[in-house]
């Protein structure tokens, strides 16, 4: 076990766990953005760098401080480690920039975008950007591709995470998804327009933080607001059948996994119950979803840093000093993965 | 004259051939080690020797050596970095094109040292010429049982091999050195695991410069405490340095580390002085990253000491007032010479080579280039100045790996010591345009900024 703390609040956590695990199994504001981080994909993660926390002490036994900030989604806990995320004006300086960075290339296409809504690149940079931004230059753009006949790549909003990399490396059969290309113009590709196709390429639209890989039976059909989340599972030979359905009236617009508050499934599912059953009496329906949505409402809550205090006081009431706490369902071991 | 450990042979003729090599006392170092020396000793000599690494970081080549893991039935690698490709720096080209089998020596020494089996030199994709020079010195290593099986009779079995890379500065990185040695898209890995844990094919990895492997030639050859004997303080032994730009003799040079910056410019042993004796401008020390410094700088430390040609002198007052030897690759300029110009390139080259990995470096490098575009192109606004300020600032230390601070360096340097030329430009507009320089006029220009 080792003992960290970030943003004064102090929890024990098993060696081997990352800061931004240890972080969210304290919860609250002091979790840190993730846009590349996936906790079930291996090797995820440290592209980003929206994550990035400042460590005061680097152990009990080294209590020297890192000298730059570090990705807290790929740096383990040392016991004794104290961590300054939200309580370090540095830290949230340098994540604004981060957040510029990201969106300097970003189309801005919201409003015409299907991710909207559920955005994590629209959140993020609701809490942590500007309203106006310092880029004058001509945005890059890509054409958009059709990688099968169900999803859509449309590169240019794209934030090259390497989630779906990941997902065509780790769980589906045969890769023939990666990046081309360097710097700002590397692009995910199939190379020369290969079809992904096998039984669960879809997972790709699901772990896409951004609008750049769409499901194409969803693609213009509603905003995700107007749709009224259901969990419904079925019998399903390929994968655990435990999805979310999406509804707009009685009809199901679109299939997706069970997405967790960090946006990260709880099951893959196979391309069969994500696109081809659409229809209510395909499903055993289980009840509404109670949806957490910390979305485009939230906007600029970070600027206010005294409400942020208090609410780390709260915390700290709730969680007294040395009482240990379970892994929180984000961390679910990837070999445990039901379709794998 | 300084002493000479490297380039002391450099002008024989034939020197690139094994016979003459030999005559010369090639050789003698892996004889020396693998016929009297345990592994453990030759690392013990390094460690004495308190020789750095040459490509650049400067961190001691003996300790590195010492973290290497030794797990009982996995194979340990050595590759060697040829991927000279930092604008300004053709030492380790100079090196390997003269002396190739110094290198191949020094990786035979080092892999006995660390109980390699196998090692490798990634050399860069434009240094095609100079990867069949090795080739060509390897087989007659091969050919004269200096590689291979059971080599002086000691049992020690090596192989070396040459891999080509395909053209990327991010692959001198050593872990996208790795990547792409391994066939791989030349990514920088996360750090840790570190390479001398899990480095080449997941096993024990020592990555190290041309020059460092070579200099581990003359350390077995005369000891450790003899090496250290030369240089200034922790910066023992020779370095090379490529000596470019306004300068009389540019080419490369061995110094002894030590030698003062303005003995090392204006001295006819080396540079011999600025062309047509101008006034010196500014310097970039040690390869596009390193900060630039103005010449009153560069010739003294902040606090009026002669800057010596050495790690811990150049980097005095840190990046407020000093800069870093980095991998040698000396740029001089004159007062003709436009700084905010040369910075256009810096940027433009960073933007062109980041390998997109992370958001910092990916989206930033791009930026500050289109700004730098703009400055030059005399649409620059006072605001510009700032906003690259504060980008090359979001940048630093937020990155995967060092191309991040390679791309911020030079930026925040050059506003930082010459903020009034950037204004310049600025304030004069689009009729910057038509100031001559010196590459695009023959005759000797008036200078551009008094």
């Amino acid at each position: 076990m080792a003992k960290v703390t970030i943003d004064d609040i102090t929890i024990d956590v098993p060696d081997g766990t990352t800061i931004l695990q240890a972080a969210r199994m304290i919860g609250g504001d002091i979790v840190p953005p993730a846009m590349c981080y996936y906790s079930k994909l291996k090797t995820s993660g440290g592209y980003c760098r929206t994550c990035i926390v400042k460590v005061e002490q680097g152990s009990a036994k080294d209590p020297r401080p890192m000298p730059k900030p570090v990705a807290s989604c790929r740096t383990t806990v040392m016991d004794g480690m104290v961590v300054r995320n939200i309580t370090s004006p540095e830290v949230l300086e340098a994540r604004a920039g981060v957040v510029e960075f990201l969106l300097i290339n970003h189309p801005l296409d919201c409003p015409v975008c299907d991710q909207a809504g559920e955005c994590h690149l629209q959140d993020l940079a609701y809490e942590h950007g500007k309203a106006d931004t310092r880029y004058e230059f001509e945005r890059r753009e890509f054409e958009k591709i059709d990688i099968g006949d169900k999803v859509q790549l449309h590169m240019t909003r794209c934030i090259l995470c390497y989630r779906c990399v990941k997902v065509a490396d780790q769980i589906t059969d045969g890769r023939v998804h990666g990046v081309i290309n360097r710097g700002d113009v590397a692009e995910i590709s199939t190379y020369i327009e290969n079809a992904i196709d096998n039984d669960f390429s879809g997972n790709v639209i699901d772990v896409c933080p951004v609008g750049a890989l769409t499901d194409k039976t969803f693609r213009f059909q509603s905003r995700v607001w107007y749709t009224k989340p259901v969990d419904a599972h079925r019998d399903c030979d390929k994968c655990s059948g435990k999805v979310r359905l999406w509804y707009k009236g009685e009809e199901v617009l679109r299939v997706t996994g069970r997405k967790d508050k960090y946006g990260e499934v709880e099951d893959w599912i196979c391309n069969s119950c994500r696109f081809d059953h659409k229809k209510t009496s395909d499903w055993v329906i289980e009840g509404p979803t109670k949806v957490d949505r910390h979305s485009v409402i939230s906007a600029n809550h970070y600027e206010n840093l005294r409400i942020l205090k208090a609410n780390i006081e709260r915390q700290k009431k709730a969680l007294p000093h040395g009482e240990k706490v379970q892994l929180g369902q984000g961390a679910l071991d990837p070999n445990n993965i039901h379709g794998k | 004259m300084g002493k000479k450990l490297l380039l002391e042979h450099v002008d024989v003729p034939g020197i690139n051939t094994l016979s003459v090599y030999r005559q010369k006392g090639g050789y003698a170092s892996v004889e020396k080690a693998l016929k009297t020396m345990t592994p453990e000793a030759v690392v013990e000599e390094v460690k004495t020797s308190g020789l750095r690494g040459r490509g650049g970081a400067g961190f001691p080549t003996g300790m590195k050596w010492s973290f290497l893991a030794k797990p009982a039935g996995v194979p340990r690698y050595l590759v060697c970095n040829a991927d000279e490709s930092e604008p300004g720096t053709f030492k380790d080209r100079y090196l390997m094109e003269k002396i190739p089998h110094l290198l191949i020596e020094g990786m035979i020494t080092a892999s006995y040292a660390l109980g390699a089996r196998t090692s490798y030199i990634y050399i860069r994709g434009e240094y095609f010429y100079v990867a069949q020079i090795l080739e060509k010195a390897i087989a007659e290593a091969y050919e004269a049982g200096l590689l291979g099986k059971n080599i002086f009779n000691s049992g020690f079995d090596h192989d070396c091999y040459v891999q080509v890379g395909a053209g990327a500065y991010i692959c001198g990185e050593e872990t996208a050195l790795l990547e792409s040695l391994e066939g791989k898209r030349g990514n920088p890995r996360i750090k840790p695991p570190f390479p001398a844990v899990a480095g080449l094919y997941g096993c024990p990895t020592v990555v190290n410069n041309v020059e460092t492997i070579a200099a581990v030639v003359p350390i077995v050859n005369h000891g450790g405490a003899a090496y250290a004997a030369i240089g200034v303080g922790k910066s023992t032994g020779t370095k090379l340095i490529s000596a470019s730009g306004h300068i009389k003799k540019p080419g490369v040079y061995e110094i002894e580390l030590g030698v003062p910056v303005e003995e090392f410019i204006y001295s006819d042993e080396y540079c011999g002085g600025i062309i047509n004796d101008r006034k010196l401008k500014a310097v970039v020390a040690g390869g596009s990253s390193v900060p630039i410094l103005p010449a009153d700088l560069i010739l003294k430390t902040a606090a009026g000491e002669p800057r010596l040609m050495s790690y811990e002198s150049l980097a005095d007052g840190g990046f407020a007032s000093g800069t870093m030897l980095g991998s040698g690759g000396f740029i001089v300029m004159d007062e003709t010479a436009s700084v905010v110009k040369n910075l256009y390139t810096f940027t433009r080259f960073y933007h062109h080579e980041s390998c997109g990995q992370c958001s910092p470096c990916r989206e930033g490098t791009g930026w500050m280039e289109k700004i730098m575009h703009k400055i030059l192109d005399g649409d620059g606004t006072m605001n510009d100045i700032e906003l690259l300020w504060d980008i090359q600032a979001k940048i630093e230390g937020k990155t995967i790996c060092p191309l991040g601070d390679a791309a911020a360096w030079p930026v925040a340097s050059a506003i930082r010591h010459f903020r009034s030329e950037f204004e310049e430009y600025v304030r004069r507009g689009h009729s910057i345009k038509d100031v001559k320089h010196y590459y695009s006029t023959k005759g000797i220009p008036e200078p551009a900024y008094s």
